[in-house]
C-alpha cells in the first residue's frame, strides 16, 4: 500500500530536482541514492528511534570512542536477526571482558584476521539450515586494510550474503597506536613517529574503499560516527541486499589522534567536510552516491586539533609541505567523487535524529 | 559390499555419509583428490552441502569454524603447509570447544620443498588441542572418518583424521563402505549447545584475563583426556552397527607376550604387519598400532608395553635437535613403569623415501644386536651422500 501525503510528494519533487542535476553533472542518469527517499518529520522521526540495542552500555570502550559510537549504530541499525562476527581489536576486548559481554546479539570473536572467514563460514550455515538471519563481520583497520585483508576479498568475491563493517580509526589503537595500511599520510604513531629525520607516516592511506568496490559487490559505502543518520541508512541499505557490501566507517580514537574525548564528533565531521573522509557509496562498482561538501573546511582545522599532527605545525619546512600534501590529497578527493555539490545538506548529528543516550530504551 | 576405491574417494564418500552442512577447503597435494571427490558428490546432487571454495586454508578452517559454531556439521581437509597455515586457527577451534573433523593428508614441511608423504605437518600441531587420529589402511581411514564426527560432536574437541598422503590417498583398494542407513544409525544430527542463534544470542570467544584462563586449559586438556573413552565408545558402537572395529585408541597385532616390540602410527603399521607375515621369524615379535596419539593413551600403552624388553619407536617426523616425538613421549611414560623396556627410536620414510617390507627385519636385527638403546637416528638416511661433517 502506498500512501500519499503532501511530505512524500515533497520529497518527490526534490528528488526529481536533483536527478535532474545529477544527470547535468554526470552526463547520464545516476542511481538515486535511496536516503532521499525518507523524510520524516520530526516526530515521527522520534518515534523511529531505535528500540533494539544490539550494543549495550556499560562496556568499557574510552571516554569518546568513535568505534564504540559505530558500533552501537550499526547494531541498533541492523536490529536483532543477526550474527556478529568481530575480529581481535579494541572494540573485540572492550565489549567482552570475560564473564561478562556487552552484546544483546549472537556474537563470535575467533582471531585477528579472519572475521570476513568465519562470516562466510556463519553466511553458509544459515543457508544450509534455510534461515535469513544476516551475517555482519567487524573489524577495525588494522584487521581490515591490513591482516584481514585476504579473507575479506576471498569473501567477497565469493558473493557471500554478509555485511563487512569496518570501524576505521586509522591505526592499530588496541596495541598501542601503531600505523596501519590505514594511518592517513604523515600522521605520528608509535611505529611512525614525528622526529628529526621523520614527519610521521611516509606513506598514503591505502584507497581501501575503490580496491572493495573492485569487485563489483552490490554495495559498497563510507560513512563516519559524525552522520549517525546517513551511517544508519547505510547499514540498513546493506542489510537489504542479498550479497556482500561493506561499510567503511570513519571512527576517531581520542587516544590515538591525540584529542578530547568531548570532541570526536566535531573530529570526525571535519574530517569529511575536509574532503580528507570523502563520504561515498559505490554500487557494484560505480559511484552511486556522495555526501556532497557545501563549504569545505581547509585541513588545517582538522589538523590543528589532534596531538598526531602536531609536527606538521612546527617551524620545519617540511612541516608546511607536508600540510599543503594534505590539503592536495583532500583537494583530489574533492575532485575525484565531485564532492563540492549543491545537493541537500549532509544529515548529520545535530538535530533531530541525534542518538538517545542511556538505559536500553523499552 | 566392497568396491575398489581409490583413498581420497572413499573418504570422500564416508565425509557425505556423514551428512556435513558445510564443506570449505583449499587445494593442496596430496589432499585435492578428497575435496575434488565431495565436490563431485555435491555437483551431482548426492551431497546437500554449501561447498565453499576459500583463497587459503586459513579461510577454509576458519569457514568451517564459523559454521560449526552456527550449528551446521562442518569439514575440511588438509595437509602440510596447509596444515602450518591453518595452524592458529586449529588452536582457536580447539579453544573455542567447537566440533568439526580435518582430514590431514601426511606430507612432509618445506624447505626443502616436498610433496611427499611423511608426518611432520600433524606433529607440527599435535598441541593444538585437537584429537588427532592415525590410520593404517584406507578402510581405517573411511571407518575412522565416521567416528571422527560422533567423537568430535560428542566431546566438543574437534578431530584430525591423520592419513598418510599417496600411501593411502592416492592407491585403490577394495573398501566396504557402510551404507547411508547404517551411518545415520551410528551418527546422529549434528547438535551444538552453545550455536550462534539470534533467538538464543551468546558470545563466543570473548577475551579471558589470567583470572580464570588457566582453569579454561585445565578443562581443555581434561576434556581431551575424557574423549579417550569416547574414542573407545565410538569405535565399538560402530563395531555394533557397521561389524568392524579400528582398534579403540590402540591395538596390537602378534603374541601379547611378545619381549619385542615396534610402536608405529599410520600406514607404515600395514608395511610392517605385512613384514611379520612374510619374514619367517626365531624372535616373538608384536606390533603396537597407535592409532590415538592425541590424546596420548598412557594408561593403555603401559598395559601393552608390560613384558616387553625391546622397543622400536618408529616414526615419520623429526624433531630437529632433539630427536624423536612419540618416542620421546613413549620414554616419558616408560619411566613411570617398573621394569620399562629398552626403548630405540628411529625415524623411517621421511619425505616419501620408501619403507619396503624389508624394513621390519631389518629393524628387528638391529635392535636384537644394539648393546645400547638407540636414543634416536634416522634409520635410512644414507650418509655417504652427506658430506663428513653432516654424517
Amino acid at each position: 500500500m502506498t500512501i500519499i501525503n503532501d511530505a512524500a510528494v515533497d520529497v518527490e519533487i526534490r528528488k526529481a530536482v536533483l536527478r535532474s542535476k545529477l544527470k547535468e553533472r554526470h552526463g547520464v542518469e545516476k542511481s538515486f541514492p535511496r536516503r532521499r527517499k525518507e523524510e520524516p518529520a520530526l516526530a515521527e522521526l522520534r518515534e523511529r528511534q531505535p528500540a533494539f540495542r544490539g550494543l549495550e552500555a556499560g562496556h568499557r570502550a574510552c571516554q569518546g570512542c568513535g568505534e564504540a559510537l559505530g558500533a552501537r549504530l550499526v547494531a541498533e541499525a541492523a536490529g536483532p536477526d543477526v550474527i556478529l562476527t568481530n575480529a581481535t581489536g579494541c572494540l573485540e576486548i572492550f565489549t567482552s571482558p570475560w564473564p561478562q559481554s556487552a552484546w544483546r546479539v549472537p556474537w563470535i570473536h575467533s582471531l585477528f584476521e579472519n572475521s570476513a572467514a568465519i562470516a562466510a563460514g556463519i553466511e553458509a550455515a544459515m543457508k544450509h539450515q534455510g534461515k535469513a538471519t544476516k551475517v555482519i563481520a567487524q573489524g577495525g583497520d588494522g584487521g581490515t586494510f591490513d591482516i584481514g585483508f585476504q579473507a575479506l576479498s576471498g569473501m567477497l568475491e565469493r558473493m557471500h550474503n554478509v555485511l563487512y563493517v569496518c570501524y576505521d580509526n586509522e591505526a592499530y589503537m588496541n596495541t598501542g597506536i601503531q600505523r596501519s595500511g590505514s594511518t592517513p599520510h604523515a600522521a605520528s604513531t608509535t611505529t611512525s613517529p614525528a622526529g628529526q629525520e621523520r614527519m610521521g607516516k611516509r606513506h598514503l592511506k591505502k584507497d581501501l574503499l575503490s580496491i572493495i568496490a573492485s569487485h563489483h559487490i552490490p554495495y559498497a559505502a563510507s560513512a563516519s560516527v559524525a552522520y549517525p543518520r546517513d551511517l544508519r541508512r547505510k547499514v540498513r541499505r546493506a542489510m537489504e541486499v542479498e550479497g556482500p557490501t561493506f561499510l567503511q566507517v570513519h571512527c576517531p580514537c581520542p587516544l590515538g589522534w591525540g584529542h578530547d574525548g568531548a570532541v570526536t564528533i566535531e573530529v570526525a565531521r571535519l574530517a569529511v567536510q575536509t574532503g580528507l573522509f570523502p563520504v561515498v557509496e559505490f554500487e557494484r562498482g560505480e559511484v552511486a552516491g556522495v555526501m556532497p561538501l557545501r563549504n569545505p573546511q581547509s585541513v588545517t582545522e582538522y589538523l590543528k586539533r589532534q596531538n598526531r599532527f602536531r609536527h606538521l605545525f612546527s617551524n620545519d619546512p617540511r612541516a608546511r609541505e607536508e600540510r599543503e600534501h594534505l590539503q592536495a590529497l583532500a583537494d583530489r578527493n574533492i575532485e575525484k567523487f565531485n564532492l563540492r555539490g549543491e545537493g541537500m545538506d549532509p544529515l548529520d548529528s545535530e538535530g533531530a535524529d541525534t542518538v538517545r543516550r542511556g538505559g536500553l530504551v523499552a | 559390499m566392497l568396491s575398489a576405491l581409490e583413498g581420497s574417494q572413499a573418504v570422500a564418500r564416508a565425509v557425505g555419509l556423514c551428512r556435513p552442512g558445510v564443506v570449505a577447503a583449499y587445494p593442496i597435494t596430496p589432499q585435492t583428490h578428497i575435496v575434488e571427490n565431495i565436490s563431485k558428490l555435491v555437483a551431482d546432487g548426492q551431497l546437500q552441502c554449501e561447498l565453499v571454495s576459500v583463497e587459503s586454508e586459513f579461510s577454509a578452517a576458519s569457514v568451517a569454524l564459523g559454521a560449526a559454531a552456527a550449528g551446521t556439521r562442518a569439514y575440511t581437509a588438509s595437509s602440510s603447509q596447509g596444515i602450518l597455515l591453518m595452524g592458529e586457527v586449529l588452536y582457536n577451534i580447539s579453544g573455542l570447544r567447537v566440533p568439526m573433523v580435518l582430514t590431514c593428508a601426511n606430507r612432509a614441511l618445506g624447505a626443502p620443498l616436498n610433496i611427499w608423504n611423511d608426518q611432520q605437518d600433524s606433529m607440527a600441531v599435535r598441541d593444538a588441542g585437537w584429537i588427532q587420529l592415525y590410520c593404517a589402511d584406507n578402510q581405517e581411514a573411511v571407518d575412522t572418518t565416521i567416528q571422527a564426527f560422533r567423537i568430535a560432536e560428542h566431546t566438543e574437541v574437534p578431530v584430525m583424521v591423520c592419513v598418510d598422503g599417496f600411501v593411502l590417498t592416492h592407491t585403490l583398494e577394495p573398501i566396504d563402505l557402510p551404507t547411508q542407513e547404517q551411518v545415520d544409525r551410528f551418527l546422529p544430527p549434528y547438535r551444538f549447545d552453545r550455536a550462534l542463534d539470534s533467538r538464543n544470542p551468546l558470545s563466543l570467544g570473548t577475551c579471558v584475563d589470567p583470572l580464570f584462563f588457566t582453569e579454561s586449559r585445565h578443562s581443555q586438556h581434561k576434556a581431551l583426556l575424557r574423549s579417550m573413552q569416547e574414542i573407545v565408545a565410538a569405535d565399538s558402537d560402530y563395531a555394533g552397527i557397521i561389524g568392524r572395529s579400528c582398534g579403540g585408541v590402540l591395538s596390537v597385532v602378534g603374541p601379547a607376550e611378545a619381549e619385542i616390540a615396534i610402536l608405529a602410527m599410520g600406514s607404515v603399521c600395514s608395511t610392517l604387519q605385512e613384514g611379520m607375515q612374510i619374514f619367517s621369524q626365531e624372535r616373538v615379535v608384536k606390533l603396537i598400532k597407535l592409532r590415538a596419539y592425541r590424546p596420548f593413551p598412557f594408561l593403555a600403552l603401559r598395559e601393552v608395553l608390560q613384558g616387553v624388553r625391546e622397543l622400536v619407536v618408529l616414526e615419520r617426523a623429526v624433531a630437529p635437535g632433539s630427536g624423536g616425538i612419540v618416542g620421546m613421549e613413549v620414554r616419558s611414560l616408560a619411566t613411570t613403569m617398573n621394569s620399562p623396556p629398552r626403548i630405540h627410536n628411529y625415524a623411517v620414510g621421511l619425505g616419501g623415501r620408501d619403507v619396503p617390507i624389508e624394513i621390519y627385519p631389518r629393524l628387528i636385527e638391529a635392535v636384537t644386536c644394539a648393546t645400547e638403546p638407540v636414543w634416536f637416528e634416522i634409520f635410512d638416511v644414507e650418509v655417504e651422500r652427506l658430506p663428513i661433517e653432516d654424517r
